[in-house]
Parts: structure tokens; C-alpha cells; sequence
């Protein structure tokens, strides 16, 4: 069993582990210094005896250092998270050149339509409604065109550090690059009904090469 | 003693006997290839309709079912399996057509009490059967026998609708209380499976085999509307008239569009 | 600010209720009132326990039939084997009786009603009768959500938070009845909370004693103060969105259902706009009540009490902006979350304020660790770790990581069962005696506290790396994952721990029932506190005081030295000590 963070396989994955590992170092400093705080006071302040408490209601100077240095904390941890989400997720950071997977969400299956050698969705090169398979190049920009065809469900790669739900109704974007050859698994990560378990995707970063040849076997309907 | 008890076994066997005598008169016959009717019950007296389903026009090529990520399903299957919305034979015979009379029992007719559930498997991913008939308030058993997880979606209008799942190797009972023709079910986890049910308040009904013949046996003197049900080509109709123990025979066609 | 006037009110005894009835099912005194609300919240916490420990044997044993499964219909669980439809059903169940149900009762129902006119030297609620309405309009949400599970096609399924569309279509839910029920209930409860809000802002605005000013008011009437306003709020947005929700399952409206031009992002909005708030509500009495613990038991002020009552209140405020932070994967405008990632970051502050102060508080106290004590401080260290993992998944990228993992799970029962349910241990045990007039057993409420101690860690910490490795919520087979598979041994041992921390529960239970047939009878002041409640004999008769006790300084005049006792009570007069203005008018 892995106790930590799971594999990098996308760009982004080690910037958000960064985070993630820079906020564990700040709450864990705070962790210490609370917890160890309270237990050092339980030992050396337990009642005892002809002992007296110091009739005390506060110090405001303290006060202040103990409101400033979290608010500093919380908002700089705020203007370094934004940094990565606008670059992440904002509307404008998907790359031109991104490679465009449909993404059909259904209970209790995942569709997939790749784009043609074209690289454009909606052509007729289009290989329409791969199951559960999303095959994905590497080292090349991927957006998943993502929509609903019922209820709210995500899609999440954790390998890729990549969630975004995928809302009737609406047409929603996220994009990637992945790095790291290999077999991954995509799950969904919103309650859609009893399936919701089932709704398991297998995802395979390849070389553009072996990316190619799959799609050209897929659109002859030879899935593996 | 011993004669009483002897007595009350005459009586009883007595008793077995007319119901058995009972229960056979009543039950009526749904013969014919693809059918998972309510148990084969020899022929009786009564008239037989039957027939042929023809397609005319270009065969549709049906599309090969990706079952990549289901490997216990696809390992069932030597060749690769494809969609069955439309089974036509090399000789233009249709398959997986529901022929039923719609019309024209007398008003005292009444069904017999099922036997037997009909059985409604789920089996390399597929439903088998993929269309059937079943009396109001008859048992479906919807069996599993893929052991993965599958999900029963009945869209009843009629009747109510229901939405179980089967995560692994079980029977469940349903029942069906109102006659609809017909109740479609769907698994959502794997999109290509489909099965439809004709709820009906009667046994008079087959489906087409892959010759696309069918029969329906035992029916009583009168003038019936008969339907023929298909899933994609929607339905036609004929009148058919018995007065007694013959047999009528009525081809329905279908045309590829 | 107004007080009131002191005149006593000599009839108060003659006009008690005599009928049992009167007396105990249907009574207007706010004692009464908290207790009954005591009594529903502890059975649907066993109930929200129940429906947990089943879902923690589908996780631990996938697949397997459960001990007792059996009597469940072959609809939920054939041969013992819990099937997918009831696992969310248990899912959705267990968070909508825990939140509804237990912890927000027994915070707000039990303790604002029970605690408001005491602490604050005042004969009852301002509106009994509507007290009385707000109970059992309770009882009856509650009935509605417990029938639901009875249903032919079983229960609501679309988690506590019962997203649309999947809540709103019974054709993808497989769920009709159950979740319309659910949908009434909630309104029915919403209903209970705005009456008793209604009561407890009036009475703590109006109904206080002559010299109980705002700023000698203890920190639990601070809390429940801002909670009502929070409660008054937030409740009617949530009622309003399940009546839209029902409306979508009943009669054709398409508030949230996409074909027509619904939305399904509105439901979430508006559930969240309630749900922050919600959570807040589900906090801060507990922060009040540990307060006053706390002081009590380190025998000193509570350090920086002004700084509490601004950070009380500043949760208060801050609590409605932060809503979106639920919502950073949902399709929001991502600017959106932007802001709200500020918002949620800022609202961190007010709660380190008072874990600091907290600190301060026991800092160079004289620390007595009776059981109430001890659930306080337990408070303190748990939800530190609940606010603290809450930074991780108010950093946006991060959330993107563990948002809908079990890193939220183990989140938020840091901060409800580690928090607030601590909280609750403790004030129980420590108000036990003001209810009933005998006071639970001090050894077995050490016991019971210890092992749920850390029983309840084993649970919840791990929770955290199951969620780091990316383990889903809501899932009925994690084994289906290749990825998840190595973390099942985990889940196997979270599940036997939660068994016998479920089990512990036994002892608090017992303790809590047997004392109050055999527990040694309670002195009037048993922890040596100032509260006014203790100027009272135990229980509490009807109408509290005959004469509204004045009151001459804050309650937590503790190791003060003027007095020899470490301990001075907020009505006990001195000598220097001056009569306060008394005004005219106000009820007696």
C-alpha cells in the first residue's frame, strides 16, 4: 500500500504535489505546535495540591501575532493555489494545439470519441464511442470535451491529477499533457447512481507512434 | 383406521387428479422457436397460427460490440459479438419478432396461472432472451450468469418502472402487473444490452426463430388481430380467422429502410 | 441593550403544568423542550451509527453477507449481501440523519433550548408555544425521514447533499417516494429550526437579566447566538431549494432538470449557500460550550474573550462567503473559484484565533480533567486536525486532487464526530446534572472517552491516505479499481475499528441511561462553576427562578482574587460590587 500521493504522469502533477507537500511542511508545523502545546500544558499545568491558576484574561499582543501570522499564511498559500488554478483551469489556459477527446458521460459507461487524424471533432474522421478506453499521447496537450448525457458525474485520473465533472447540460473542458508511459485508471468521481462504482475507464499514455496505430486499428472497430 | 385413512387417500388422489385434469384443460400453448413462454404444455385442441417473418431490402450490417473492458464477457465468444437489433438470416428471414394477438379473444377468456418464471439471463453480456413474452403477474427471474455487475432498467409506461442492480452471480424476482406492449430493458453499465418484455394478459404469442418462423397454438374460434412487433421496423398487423382445430398460416414482411 | 426588569414573578409556580402531558410530551418549558430534543437526537445518532456500521462492512468485506443481513428484504440485501442501490441509500441515509438529525439537534435543539434562559437568568423562552412547535415539528421531519426507509423502492440515494439531476429523476435514481420524502422531511425541518431561532435571538436580545450584558454573556449563549441568526437564514434557502427539488419530482417543474433549461449547477448553489452555513451551525456551539468547559476546567478566564466573541462572530459573517468551495470541480466559473479559495483561506483565521485561545486558556491553569475536560480538549485537538486538512482542499490545484476522496471524509468527521460529537460527550456529561439532578458515572465516562479517543482516530486518520491515493467516496467496490485494491487491507481495518468504536458507544449509552435511575444524586454546583444555572437546585424546577437573579460580573471569574475559592460566581455580590441600571419595561 502506497501511504503516499499516487504516480506523476501529467505536468501538473508534480506542481500540485508541491502544494500539497509545501501545505502538509506549514499544517504540520501548526500540528506540533497545537498539539504539542496542548499536551505540554495538560502535564505541567494538571492540578496538584495548594497549586493556584494565573488569573489572566489575555494578552492582546498576542493576540495579534497569532491573528496576523495565520492570515499571512492562509493568504499567501491563496495567491500561490490561484497561480496553478488559473494555469490549470482557466477558461483561456487550454493549449491551441490540444488534442480533443469527447468525452461522453453516461450511467454507468464511459464513451470516448477521438479525433481524426484531422485532430478536429465532428469530422467524419471521428472514431466514434470508445469504451471505457481512453488512450492518450504523450508529451502532447489532450483536452477532454466533456458532457452528460443524464446525471452529474466527474472524470478523475489521479495519476494525472485531473478531475473535472461532467455536467448535463453544459459543455465542459479540461485538458492535460501526460508524461509518463503507461496504464492508468479513470473513475468517476460524482454519485451517479448505482453503477457509480462501475464507472471504471482504463487510460493508456503512449508514444504518438503507438497512439496512431491504436486509432487507426479503433476506427476499423479493432479494439483492444 | 385403516379404512378411513384409505378413504382420505382416495379422496385426495381423487382430488389431484381433477385438478391436474383442470390445470391442462386451461393451459394454453406458446410454442414456437425463441420463446421462454411459460413452459412447454403439449398442444392442445384449439387452432394454430403460423408463419414466416421475411426482410426485404439491403441486410443492415450490424456493429461489432466493443467488449475490450468486460473480459469475462468477451470470453465467451469465439467470433466477435455484435449488435442485435436486427438479425436477418443469409435467406432474408427476420429474426426476434414478436407475433401476438392483440385482438379478438372472447371476453371469458382467462390465462392460466403460471407454472413456471420466465427466465431472463444475463449471459456474455447479452440478455437471452432478447424478446419474450410473459403473463401479467408472472415471475421474470432476471438471472446473472456473468457473475459482474450488471443493472436491470425496466421503462415501464404501464407498468411501474424499476432500476435494481446484480453486482454479481443472483436471481431476482420481478412481476409485471398491467399488460404493455412493450416494456424495454437495458443494462446502463453495458449500453448495447437491450431486451424487450410483452407484458400480456395471455399465453397467445411467440417470437420469430432465426428462419423467422413462428407459431401460436391452442387458440379458440374467433377472429384475431395478430401484431407483428420488431424492434427497429415497428409493428404490423393482420386479421386471422379460426373456427377450430386448423391451422393458419400469415407471413408478415418487413422492409429495410 | 435592553435588560430585564426584576420583578419577581410570584405565580410561576402555581401556573406549572400538573398533567403528565403537560408535563412531558407537550410542554413549553424550554428544560423540557431540550430534553425531548436530547432524547430524539440520541436515537438517530444510533441510528446514523447503524446505517454507518453497515457501510463500513460492504467496504471492509466487499461482497460478503453481513452478520444479521438477513433481515433485510432481498430489495436492500439478498442472502445478507448488500447490494449497490442500498449501499448509496446508506450512504445518503447516514450523512442526512447525522447532519439533521443528531449532531444539529443536539447542538442547537438540545443545548440553545436547555441552556439560553438558564445562562442568561431568564424564566423561559420568549415564545414557549412556538419552543414547543419547533420540537415537534422535529419530531415529525424526523418521522418522515425514518419512514422513507420503508418505502417499496427504498430510500433517497443521491448522497446528503442529494445533487440534481440524479435527485430529481426517478428513472436514473431507481428512487421515487424515498426521495420526496426526503425533500418533505427536510422542509418540516427547516420549519423547527426557524421557530427555535426565532426564540433564542428574542430571548437573548430581550430576555437577559438585569447586569447581563452582551459582553458578560458566556461563550455558549455567544455561539447559539450566531448560530440562530445563522440557522434563521440559511434553513429557509434549503427549504425552498427541496421544495424546487420536489416540484421537479412531482409535478413537471424543470428548476434543475437540463432537457428544459434547468440547471443542475443551481441546485448545488443553493444547497451550498445553506450548506456552509450549515456546517457553521454545526460548530460553533460546540466551540461556546467548550469554551465555558475549558474555563471551568483550567480554573482561569478564558484568555482573550472579546477576541472569542469576534471570532464567533466573524465565523458568522465570513461563513456565507465561502459557499463555492464545495464546488471547484462542479463546472463553476473557474474565476469563481478563485474567489472563493480567498474567501475559504481567510475564514481559517477566526478558528486559529480560538484554538490559541483555547491554548491560552489552559496556559498556566490549574488543570482539572473531569470528564467533561477531557471531551473538551479532546474538541480542541480534533478539530484543529479538521480545520488544518480543510487548508488542503481549500488550495484549489489540491483540491483537484482529493476533492470527492475520502480526504474529505476524513475531513469533515474531524471536525463533526472529533468536534462537535466530543463537544457533545463533554457537555452532556457536564449539564447531565442540571437535567436529570445526578451526575454520570466520572469512571466509566474516562473509559468511554478514552477508548473512543483512540478508536476514533484509528478510523479517521487513515481516512487521509486513502484519500491521498485517490479512493473515491461513495463507492460501493473499491476492488474494482486496480489502484485501490492495495489499500483494501485499510479499509478492513478502519472497518473493525469503527465495529468496536461503535460498540464503546455502549458505555456512554449506559452510563448515560443507568445514571439517571441510580447516579449519585448532583450537589447544586458540582463543577464549582459561575454560571447562573448553578444558582439553581438540580433539576431545574419550572419558571427556573422565582426572582431573576441579578448579575454582577462575566462568567469566568475563576482563580479571581478577590475571592478565596478559585471560582466566583456571575450573581454572587461582593462588596464593591455596584447594583446594575435596571430599566423599565421587559418581560419578568
Amino acid at each position: 500500500m502506497d501511504w503516499w500521493l499516487p504516480v506523476q504522469a501529467s505536468t501538473i502533477a508534480p506542481q500540485i504535489d508541491g502544494m500539497f507537500t509545501a501545505i502538509l511542511i506549514i499544517t504540520g508545523l501548526a500540528f506540533v505546535i497545537v498539539e504539542g502545546g496542548l499536551v505540554w500544558f495538560a502535564i505541567k499545568y494538571r492540578a496538584r495540591p495548594g497549586r493556584k491558576a494565573h488569573y489572566t484574561h489575555g494578552n492582546v499582543k498576542a493576540e495579534y501575532v497569532w491573528t496576523a501570522v495565520p492570515a499571512v499564511v492562509c493568504v499567501g498559500l491563496g495567491l500561490v493555489s490561484n497561480h496553478y488554478w488559473t494555469q490549470i483551469k482557466g477558461r483561456d489556459s487550454v493549449p491551441a494545439d490540444a488534442y480533443p477527446i469527447k468525452v461522453h458521460a453516461k450511467q454507468f459507461e464511459w464513451l470516448f470519441t477521438y479525433a481524426g487524424p484531422d485532430n478536429q471533432l465532428g469530422t467524419d474522421d471521428d472514431v466514434p464511442e470508445v469504451r471505457n478506453k481512453l488512450h492518450v499521447p504523450v508529451g502532447r496537450p489532450v483536452v477532454l470535451e466533456e458532457e452528460s448525457e443524464d446525471v452529474i458525474h466527474s472524470v478523475f485520473v489521479p495519476a494525472f491529477r485531473l478531475k473535472q465533472d461532467a455536467v448535463p447540460g453544459m459543455q465542459i473542458r479540461a485538458w492535460f499533457i501526460a508524461t509518463r508511459p503507461g496504464e492508468y485508471e479513470l473513475a468517476c468521481a460524482e454519485l451517479c447512481g448505482m453503477g457509480h462504482y462501475k464507472m471504471r475507464a482504463r487510460v493508456v499514455a503512449e508514444s504518438k507512434a503507438e497512439f496512431d496505430a491504436w486509432l487507426a486499428k479503433a476506427a476499423q472497430g479493432d479494439i483492444e | 383406521m385403516r379404512t378411513h385413512r384409505m378413504g382420505v387417500t382416495l379422496v385426495a388422489g381423487l382430488v389431484v387428479l381433477c385438478m391436474g385434469e383442470r390445470e391442462k384443460n386451461g393451459t394454453a400453448q406458446t410454442a414456437a422457436s425463441g420463446s421462454a413462454g411459460a413452459g412447454d404444455v403439449a398442444a392442445q385442441a384449439g387452432a394454430t397460427i403460423t408463419g414466416k417473418v421475411k426482410f426485404t431490402g439491403a441486410r443492415p450490417v450490424m456493429a461489432k460490440i466493443d467488449m475490450s473492458d468486460e473480459p469475462v464477457c468477451k470470453g465467451k465468444y469465439q467470433a466477435p459479438p455484435t449488435k442485435e437489433d436486427v438479425v436477418v438470416s443469409p435467406n432474408g428471414m427476420l429474426a426476434n419478432v414478436f407475433v401476438y394477438v392483440k385482438a379478438g379473444l372472447p371476453a371469458t377468456y382467462k390465462a392460466p396461472a403460471a407454472t413456471a418464471p420466465v427466465v431472463l439471463d444475463q449471459d456474455g453480456c447479452r440478455y437471452k432472451p432478447h424478446v419474450f413474452g410473459i403473463l401479467v403477474g408472472q415471475t421474470m427471474s432476471i438471472k446473472n450468469s456473468d457473475g459482474i455487475a450488471h443493472n436491470i432498467k425496466a421503462k415501464g409506461v404501464k407498468n411501474r418502472p424499476f432500476n435494481i442492480s446484480q453486482p454479481t452471480t443472483m436471481t431476482t424476482p420481478r412481476t409485471f402487473s398491467a399488460p404493455e406492449v412493450m416494456v424495454a430493458l437495458e443494462c446502463n453499465v453495458h449500453g448495447w444490452m437491450k431486451a424487450y418484455a410483452a407484458v400480456l394478459p395471455h399465453t397467445f404469442s411467440a417470437v420469430s426463430g432465426a428462419d423467422g418462423s413462428f407459431k401460436i397454438s391452442g387458440l379458440p374460434p374467433g377472429t384475431y388481430t395478430i401484431e407483428a412487433w420488431h424492434e427497429r421496423y415497428g409493428a404490423q398487423t393482420a386479421t386471422v380467422t379460426v373456427t377450430g382445430a386448423e391451422t393458419k398460416t400469415n407471413d408478415f414482411t418487413f422492409a429495410a429502410r | 441593550m435592553t435588560s430585564v426588569a426584576a420583578t419577581p414573578h410570584a405565580g410561576l409556580a402555581a401556573h406549572a403544568p400538573t398533567s403528565f402531558w403537560r408535563k412531558y410530551i407537550f410542554s413549553t418549558d424550554h428544560k423540557i423542550i431540550g430534553i425531548q430534543f436530547l432524547f430524539l437526537s440520541l436515537f438517530f445518532l444510533l441510528l446514523g451509527g447503524v446505517l454507518a456500521m453497515q457501510m463500513r462492512w460492504q467496504l471492509g468485506f466487499p461482497g460478503q453477507a453481513m452478520p444479521g443481513g438477513g433481515i433485510l428484504p432481498e430489495t436492500m440485501a439478498p442472502g445478507g449481501v448488500i447490494l449497490p442501490e442500498y449501499y448509496i441509500q446508506l450512504v445518503t441515509m447516514h450523512g442526512t440523519f447525522m447532519v439533521f438529525f443528531a449532531i444539529m439537534p443536539l447542538l442547537v435543539g438540545v443545548f440553545a433550548n436547555f441552556l439560553i434562559p438558564l445562562k442568561l437568568g431568564a424564566h423561559d423562552m420568549a415564545f414557549p408555544r412556538i419552543n414547543m412547535a419547533s420540537f415537534w415539528f422535529a419530531f415529525l421531519a424526523g418521522s418522515v425521514m425514518l419512514a422513507s426507509l420503508f418505502v417499496p423502492e427504498g430510500a433517497a440515494r443521491a448522497g446528503w447533499t442529494m445533487y440534481a439531476p440524479l435527485s430529481a429523476r426517478p428513472d436514473l435514481s431507481g428512487a421515487g417516494l424515498g426521495m420526496q420524502l426526503w425533500c418533505v422531511s427536510i422542509v418540516l425541518l427547516g420549519l423547527s429550526s426557524i421557530l427555535g431561532s426565532l426564540n433564542y435571538i428574542t430571548t437573548i436580545i430581550n430576555n437577559r437579566a438585569p447586569g447581563m450584558s452582551w459582553f458578560r454573556m458566556p461563550l455558549s449563549v455567544w455561539s447559539l447566538f450566531i448560530t440562530a441568526i445563522l440557522g434563521l437564514l440559511a434553513l429557509p434557502v434549503l427549504s425552498g431549494a427541496a421544495i424546487m427539488l420536489l416540484f421537479d419530482q412531482t409535478i413537471g417543474t424543470h428548476f434543475f432538470n437540463p432537457p428544459a433549461g434547468g440547471q443542475p449547477l443551481l441546485w448545488q448553489h443553493l444547497f451550498w449557500f445553506f450548506g456552509h452555513p450549515e456546517v457553521y451551525i454545526l460548530i460553533l456551539p460546540a466551540m461556546g460550550m467548550a469554551s465555558d468547559i475549558i474555563a471551568n476546567g483550567s480554573r482561569k478566564p478564558v484568555f482573550g474573550y472579546h477576541s472569542m466573541v469576534f471570532a464567533i462572530v466573524a465565523i458568522g459573517f465570513l461563513g456565507w462567503l465561502v459557499w463555492g468551495h464545495h464546488m471547484f470541480m462542479s463546472g463553476m466559473n473557474p474565476t469563481l473559484g478563485s474567489s472563493f479559495m480567498i474567501s475559504t483561506m481567510v475564514i481559517a483565521v477566526p478558528s486559529a484565533i480560538k484554538t490559541f485561545n483555547w491554548m491560552g486558556t489552559m496556559w498556566r491553569g490549574n488543570l482539572r480533567f473531569h470528564v467533561p475536560m477531557l471531551n473538551a480538549v479532546a474538541f480542541v485537538a480534533m478539530f484543529v486536525i479538521g480545520g488544518l486538512s480543510g487548508i488542503f482542499m481549500a488550495a484549489t490545484p489540491v483540491d483537484i486532487h482529493i476533492h470527492d476522496t475520502y480526504f474529505i471524509v476524513a475531513h469533515l468527521h474531524y471536525v463533526l464526530f472529533g468536534g462537535s460529537l466530543f463537544a457533545l460527550f463533554g457537555a452532556i456529561t457536564y449539564w447531565y446534572p442540571k437535567m436529570f439532578g445526578r451526575l454520570m458515572n466520572e469512571r466509566w465516562g474516562k473509559i468511554h472517552f478514552w477508548l473512543t479517543f483512540v478508536l476514533y482516530n484509528l478510523v479517521f486518520f487513515p481516512m487521509h491516505t486513502l484519500g491521498m491515493g485517490g479512493h473515491m467516496r461513495r463507492i460501493y467496490d473499491p476492488t474494482i479499481y486496480d489502484f485501490l485494491k492495495p489499500y483494501q487491507p485499510m479499509n478492513q481495518f478502519i472497518s473493525i475499528c469503527a465495529f468496536i468504536l461503535f460498540a464503546v458507544q455502549a458505555i456512554f449509552a449506559l452510563n448515560f441511561v443507568i445514571s439517571l435511575f441510580r447516579g449519585p444524586r448532583a450537589p447544586q454546583n458540582p463543577w464549582q462553576d459561575n454560571g447562573l444555572e448553578w444558582t439553581l437546585p438540580n433539576p431545574a424546577p419550572h419558571g427556573n427562578w422565582e426572582r431573576v437573579p441579578t448579575v454582577y460580573r462575566g462568567p469566568y471569574e475563576f482563580s479571581s482574587p478577590l475571592v478565596e475559592e478559585d471560582y466566583l460566581p456571575q450573581t454572587r455580590k461582593l462588596p464593591a460590587d455596584r447594583e446594575p441600571a435596571v430599566l423599565a419595561g421587559g418581560a419578568p
